[in-house]
């Protein structure tokens, strides 16, 4: 299996605070990784880091062969390829599901309008939300919200999808329902970054896990290893908290 | 009185045969007052006499102010304009202002109007002189644009008005066509229409435009025009290159900081020396700058609200897609900034159209100006408050239609559930 992401010694700095501490890192294709931490560890600084919403003062970032830095050019065409889902689903509120979904499609990758409705309403039918198409987001639940935002990213055909936590603002009626679209998604061979703490989840679907605490990558393991026998101290009392 | 009396639903017949008889009592003597020329309280001290009514009418609301008195008219009378003492005295005092003053507003705007006759020898009565506005009413329509040519302003405000009327009742599929063709290609013809100077027309120089077409052509031209200048400013002042952001901050704080009346002089009279020898820009082309950069200024700070009420999350999602800063722009955040910002664009759009009577610094003579003008014609002295009346009515109309229409926008563009 090739790497798709690859992180080399990256650190990240909010003036002098320093958020990222000497982060290594690769990702294999269709490889699925859960990261995990308290709040405050620069787990979604590093995953915004990935498609550059985040800028990284040190160390190397390539995604798919593209490195990734200041002088990227064609910064747009690498997030085209690394889809991203949001906390707070994020969606655009004036725009309708439907409209949400085909307008990076026609826009940015200059699909013809049908096509991309076509292909549009078929993620929106994979995340089971296609009787919503013509419906705007402020007329749907928060769980349907984030499963229009999980098909919206799906229809610009990413290579890789990064989830920021995509469950914290819902309603725990409503994890569910996307919980199961991302562990759908996993199974049809998806490259995931998935930061959560629905531990559940992660055993279920991930690979590997990541637990970060400080800027750190404190350990990386197997996931049966991580849950069965974590060797840093830290992990175990982190573990010990929420499962 | 009020403090060993307490009105309540147990007195409730006791509370009210007070505060009824009081109420009424506080009317009749206002009414006698005002139409019938008698002072029933005149035995009292002048002041006194005069807010009689007022006081009387305060305390005989205070006994009918009765918590669930079971009579739906009381109760409901009661929560909506007789709440407190206070909201009771707003209530007699709106009431009694009204009384007094709308009937002989009345009487001067209509009922003792002149209407008939073509000179201010024929207003005899008490009212409002209309004759003045009918007599000068081409004036202050057209301006100093010759009679016999007026027919090309009319034909260039129908067809805007068929224009705008299409738009509205076209298919959607026409309908961005009927408002591009308004933007871009109508101000050309309507210009040419009613400057002449080609297929035979008779050329018209801008001077002589005035009254309210002049209102209506500069109004448009800046409204048009100062929206996408404030609409890159707004963005400028956003960007992240020192240059733009500064440039911009620069252009927005100095026209913001100047008065309008100041631009306009300096249009007219420091303009000119900047320009090369020989070349010569129309007065008008000049001052409808002033007035887009001026108002540009403005409107930039308007959306740049708009802007920074939209959350980071929606650059985030636009970024993420793969959206470039012009896309992301175009597609994602200005429409929502835009729509968030109605209220203060519709502001900035009313306080420009408004502003318009200003040009008179330049000798241009718009609405307003032609009345100012008019009022001072020996024969029609004395004229400046119906002149200023009918401004201020026209003024009000066409406000108000924009006001409508921002509001309607506002209602179609929201899709909040």
């Amino acid at each position: 299996m090739s790497n798709i992401i690859e992180l080399k010694n990256v650190n990240k700095w909010f003036d002098k605070f320093q958020v990222l501490k000497d982060i290594n890192l690769t990702v294999n294709q269709k490889e699925k990784i859960v990261v995990c931490g308290p709040s405050g560890s620069g787990k979604s600084t590093l995953i915004r880091c990935i498609n550059r919403l985040e800028e990284h003062q040190e160390g190397n970032i390539v995604v798919d062969g593209n490195e990734i830095s200041e002088n990227t050019k064609d910064i747009e065409k690498i997030r085209a390829e690394v889809g991203m889902v949001f906390q707070q689903f994020n969606l655009f509120p004036h725009l309708s599901i439907l409209d949400n979904c085909t307008l990076a499609p026609i826009w940015v990758k200059k699909l013809p309008k049908k096509q991309a409705e076509e292909i549009a309403l078929s993620n929106l039918k994979r995340v089971q939300i296609d009787d919503q198409a013509l419906k705007f987001p402020g007329q749907l639940s928060g769980g349907q919200q984030q499963r229009a935002a999980i098909a919206r990213a799906l229809c610009m055909e990413p290579k890789i999808m990064l989830f920021d936590e995509p469950t914290s603002a819902l309603d725990p009626e409503m994890i569910k329902e996307v919980l199961d679209v991302m562990v759908d998604l996993a199974k049809g061979g998806m490259t995931m970054i998935v930061v959560t703490h629905e531990m559940g989840f992660a055993k279920e679907v991930a690979d590997n896990m990541i637990f970060m605490d400080e800027g750190r990558i404190v350990e990386k393991a197997k996931t049966q290893e991580f849950f069965d026998n974590p060797k840093s101290e830290r992990t175990k009392l982190f573990l010990s908290q929420i499962l | 009185m009020i403090k060993f009396f307490k009105p309540s639903r147990n007195n409730l017949n006791r509370s009210l045969s007070i505060g009824f008889p009081l109420i009424t009592l506080a009317f009749v003597d206002f009414f006698a007052n005002t139409f019938l020329d008698t002072n029933l309280t005149a035995f009292l001290s002048d002041t006194l006499s005069y807010f009689f009514p007022l006081i009387i009418g305060t305390v005989g609301l205070y006994f009918i102010r009765i918590e669930f008195s079971g009579l739906r008219i009381l109760d409901n009378f009661n929560k909506n304009v007789n709440s407190t003492s206070f909201n009771a005295i707003l209530t007699l005092l709106i009431i009694f202002v009204l009384f007094k003053y709308v009937p002989s507003l009345l009487d001067w705007l209509f009922f003792d109007a002149n209407f008939n006759g073509t000179s201010k020898e024929d207003c005899t009565s008490n009212g409002a002189c209309w004759v003045f506005i009918k007599v000068w009413f081409k004036r202050f329509m057209y301006g100093m644009y010759p009679n016999p040519e007026q027919w090309r302003i009319n034909t260039a405000f129908i067809i805007l008005f068929a224009l705008v009327g299409a738009a509205f009742f076209v298919p959607v599929k026409y309908k961005k066509f009927i408002i591009l063709f308004m933007i871009f290609v109508y101000p050309i013809i309507g210009i040419k229409l009613i400057s002449g100077g080609i297929f035979g027309l008779k050329w018209i120089e801008t001077g002589a435009w005035g009254g309210l077409s002049l209102t209506l052509i500069v109004s448009a031209f800046a409204l048009i025009l100062c929206f996408p200048i404030g609409m890159f400013l707004a963005l400028g002042r956003r960007s992240e290159l020192p240059v733009i952001r500064y440039s911009s901050i620069g252009f927005i704080e100095i026209w913001r900081g100047v008065p309008l009346i100041t631009v306009l002089f300096m249009s007219a009279v420091m303009f000119p020396m900047f320009l090369p020898d020989g070349t010569y820009m129309d007065k008008l082309m000049r001052v409808i700058i002033a007035i887009t950069l001026f108002e540009a200024a403005y409107m930039a700070e308007v959306i740049r609200g708009g802007l920074q009420a939209l959350s980071r999350g929606q650059y985030d999602a636009a970024k993420s897609l793969g959206m470039g800063y012009w896309r992301m722009h175009l597609f994602v955040i200005l429409p929502q900034a835009l729509k968030l910002v109605i209220p203060g664009i519709a502001n900035t759009f009313l306080a420009l159209v408004k502003d318009t009577p200003l040009i008179f610094v330049v000798g241009l003579l718009e609405l307003a100006g032609m009345i100012g003008l008019a009022k001072t014609n020996p024969k029609w002295l004395g004229m400046a408050i119906e002149g200023y009346v009918f401004a201020g009515l026209v003024f009000w109309v066409i406000c108000y239609a924009m006001s409508r229409y921002s509001q309607r926008l506002e209602k179609k563009l929201s899709t909040e559930r």
